[in-house]
């Protein structure tokens, strides 16, 4: 009996720990999904001299848990003559997308569910899945503006799906494999993040999945002042909450896959040079700083409650410091006991998801500066840059890495002197696009966004 | 054990969602049912270590094929249709044909079933195993030939499509 | 064990009901609908051989078929489209613009 509980306990276990981790991820994804969008709007209300969300706890921090309360007790609408099984399936169906394709990303060394050999390409494949659940909830809204709004996003996404993929093709050149894991493990190697090799690359991935993303300046299916809200006009309540979070969670996932491809996943700057280990210490040192700026605006806070929020959150900054100090510290403070040597032995990982999360973190910023800087692209002038400018450049670009790394194989040009040669070669071609598609354009008047409210359900 | 708890999960969902994609009044059901359909099949091939054209199967059958087909249905859908006669009159004709092709066929199987390649001498997975690679491989050294003509094969399915459904203004 | 026979009946399952689906209903996206089904039994089909094989062609002609299938549906789309322009029926009982 004990023995046949044991081999099943056995066969069970390579399933532990990505079930666990998948757990720990669908769990705190909706918490960091609502934050995101509390950054958001501290972000774009700073942007525009102002504050904020300030009262529901101490600037605002307590806000999107006041706005979860209210999205679930808020009374669920079904339009009449909507399709009812579409209805309810859409929504999940966007959320389902987006947290499926976290499972092949790598948080950290260790950090993954699963280790794909095709990673790559299944978050491709699992974020073009996204899809249905936009086009489906608009048409099974069964309202004129929903219907527009879904088939304009869906064409939106599955224009720049191709640019982006082709972009990512770039880093994969570089790297050689389509596993997550091994293309960061690619970019220790060489000692160079594949920014710095392919940055044509990265850029086009950056405009493809702004729009991927749906966010503005490419947020003309979904914008306040155009045809309501698109496809979610008609979902409130808790289905509009899927389809927010499925949003942000989409921005977390296209972040995750920059990240990984083009800025070094889980390593930090320079991750081989021995000098600059003092970068060690920069996690730890950015933490302690929150908390210390945290204490400080504690007295400056006009509610008592709002003062003990502050301190908590203070002191949640204090004991992530401890952790990322702990492996650094561990073997001086301990000697060479077995605990100590376990502790230290956590660094690279703890460090690693300590990088990966700062770096989607500051690309998910550059998503939000880019939003509440530029006007918004009509949806002509969006598919036009899609289809007629990213579209041949990222083919542009796939060719000239490709040329690159064969200046270096076959006739032994150092990768210094070949990537970047086929970089100025990709950008003077793209620049000739560029020249060509705006003699065609007659008028360039784009619709502004001038009273970003943010967005209220 | 657990290969046939996944085969025989993924080869039901299949089978089911394919008998819905058939009966289904509603056109945008049948295609859910579809994509179910269609995932099942992905499922089937991650099974039978086809790790690539599980894959492929995704992203071009369910990201492409099936948004492609959602979209015309979209733009076609009639609620005049959905109250008039889904099947055709001689459905049982239909019915008696399917039944009578898969008798055949498995009296072929069975007659022919010491000759088939079963799992005791199949080779391991692993000969399949940098799948990527193998048919990357195969497709650019053996298989160039068909690979461009597929290629220009879409050249002209896109243009076809693109005229067939332009506006004639 | 999951031997040959199971893929095959399991390709043999779906190819029937793509066939049903294909000669019954009117609608004929349904009809395009269940063509799909029926090129996917067939790749069930080949993957399977292909696995117990031990080559990879299998593979390659799978994908040849799935881009086959796009191409069709492609243009199969855009020609219910141009069609239902004209006469505002997707039945193909009521395309019956060649019979005397």
């Amino acid at each position: 009996m004990t023995h046949a509980l044991q081999a099943s306990l056995e066969a069970l276990k390579p399933f532990l720990l990505p079930l666990i981790y998948a757990v720990a991820i669908v769990a705190v994804l909706p918490l960091l999904a609502g934050y995101l969008v509390l950054m958001e709007r501290k972000v774009m209300a700073h942007m525009q001299v102002r504050l904020g969300p300030v009262r529901v706890g101490p600037h605002g921090l307590l806000q999107p848990i006041a706005d979860a309360f209210k999205l679930l007790l808020k009374e669920d609408i079904t339009p009449e003559n909507a399709d009812r099984l579409v209805f309810w399936l859409a929504p999940m169906l966007s959320m389902t997308a987006a947290m499926l394709a976290l499972a092949a990303v790598p948080f950290g060394p260790g950090f993954q569910i699963a280790d794909l050999n095709i990673g790559l390409l299944f978050v491709v494949g699992i974020s073009s899945m996204g899809i249905f659940g936009i086009v489906l909830g608009g048409w099974a809204s069964n309202s004129h503006y929903s219907l527009i709004g879904a088939l304009r996003s869906a064409a939106q996404l599955v224009s720049y799906e191709t640019a982006a993929g082709m972009a990512v093709v770039g880093a994969l050149l570089l790297a050689g494999t389509l596993s997550l894991r091994n293309i960061v493990e690619m970019q220790e190697n060489t000692g160079v993040w594949f920014i710095i090799a392919a940055p044509v690359g990265f850029f086009i991935y950056l405009v493809a999945s702004i729009a991927e993303t749906n966010r503005a300046p490419f947020d003309m299916p979904e914008a306040e002042s155009e045809l309501v809200a698109g496809y979610m006009t008609e979902f409130s309540g808790f289905r509009w909450a899927l389809y927010f979070l499925a949003e942000y969670t989409n921005m977390i996932v296209v972040a995750s896959i920059a990240t990984t491809l083009f800025l070094g996943g889980w390593l930090r700057p320079f991750p081989t040079t021995h000098w600059l280990n003092f970068l060690d210490w920069l996690p730890a040192a950015l933490m302690l700083g929150l908390a210390g700026y945290c204490l400080y605006r504690t007295p400056k806070q006009p509610v008592a409650i709002q003062k003990l929020v502050m301190v908590l959150v203070a002191g949640m900054f204090a004991a992530f410091a401890a952790i990322l100090l702990a492996p650094m510290v561990a073997t001086h403070i301990a000697g060479a006991t077995s605990m100590a040597l376990m502790v230290a032995s956590w660094k690279p990982a703890l460090l690693g998801g300590f990088w990966f999360l700062l770096k989607v973190f500051l690309y998910i910023y550059l998503f939000m500066w880019l939003r509440f800087t530029f006007p918004r692209y009509r949806f002509d002038q969006l598919m036009r840059l899609g289809w007629q400018f990213l579209i041949p450049v990222s083919i542009v670009n796939v060719m000239g890495i490709a040329l690159g790394l064969a200046l270096h194989r076959q006739w032994g040009w150092p990768y210094g002197v070949a990537l970047p040669t086929t970089t100025v070669i990709t950008l003077l071609i793209a620049a000739a696009l560029a020249r060509t598609g705006e003699k065609k354009e007659k008028d360039e008047a784009v619709v502004g966004e001038f009273w970003g409210t943010g967005r209220d359900a | 054990m657990l290969d046939r708890i996944v085969f025989d999960l993924f080869a039901g969902l299949a089978i089911l969602s394919a008998i819905l994609v058939v009966t289904r009044r509603n056109v945008i059901h049948s295609a859910i049912f579809l994509i179910t359909a269609l995932l099942a099949t992905a499922g089937i091939f991650l099974q039978l270590h086809a790790e690539f054209l599980f894959i492929v199967q995704i992203i071009l059958y369910v990201g492409g094929i099936m948004v492609l087909f959602v979209f015309v249905i979209m733009l076609v859908n009639l609620d005049v249709a959905l109250h008039q006669m889904q099947f055709r009159r001689q459905w049982w004709v239909g019915l008696l044909l399917a039944i009578a092709l898969g008798a055949e066929a498995t009296a072929a199987i069975y007659i022919g079933r010491l000759g088939l390649p079963g799992p005791e001498t199949a080779p391991p997975a692993s000969v399949l195993e940098p799948n990527t690679e193998l048919v990357g491989h195969a497709l650019f050294t053996g298989y160039m030939l068909p690979f461009e003509i597929a290629s220009v094969l879409l050249l002209v399915a896109m243009i076809g499509a693109v005229v067939m459904a332009k506006r004639r203004t | 064990m999951i031997g040959t026979g199971h893929y095959l009946f399991l390709s043999l399952a779906l190819f029937l009901i793509g066939v049903v689906g294909v000669v019954t209903r009117r609608n004929v996206i349904i009809i395009l609908m269940s063509i799909e089904l029926i090129l996917n039994a067939v790749n069930i089909n080949l993957v399977a051989f292909s696995r117990l094989v031990g080559s990879v062609e299998g593979h390659v002609f799978a994908i040849f078929i799935i881009t086959d299938a796009a191409a069709e549906a492609a243009v199969g789309l855009g020609i219910i489209i141009a069609f239902f322009r004209n006469r505002e029926t997707v039945l193909a009982d009521e395309m019956d613009l060649l019979k005397w």
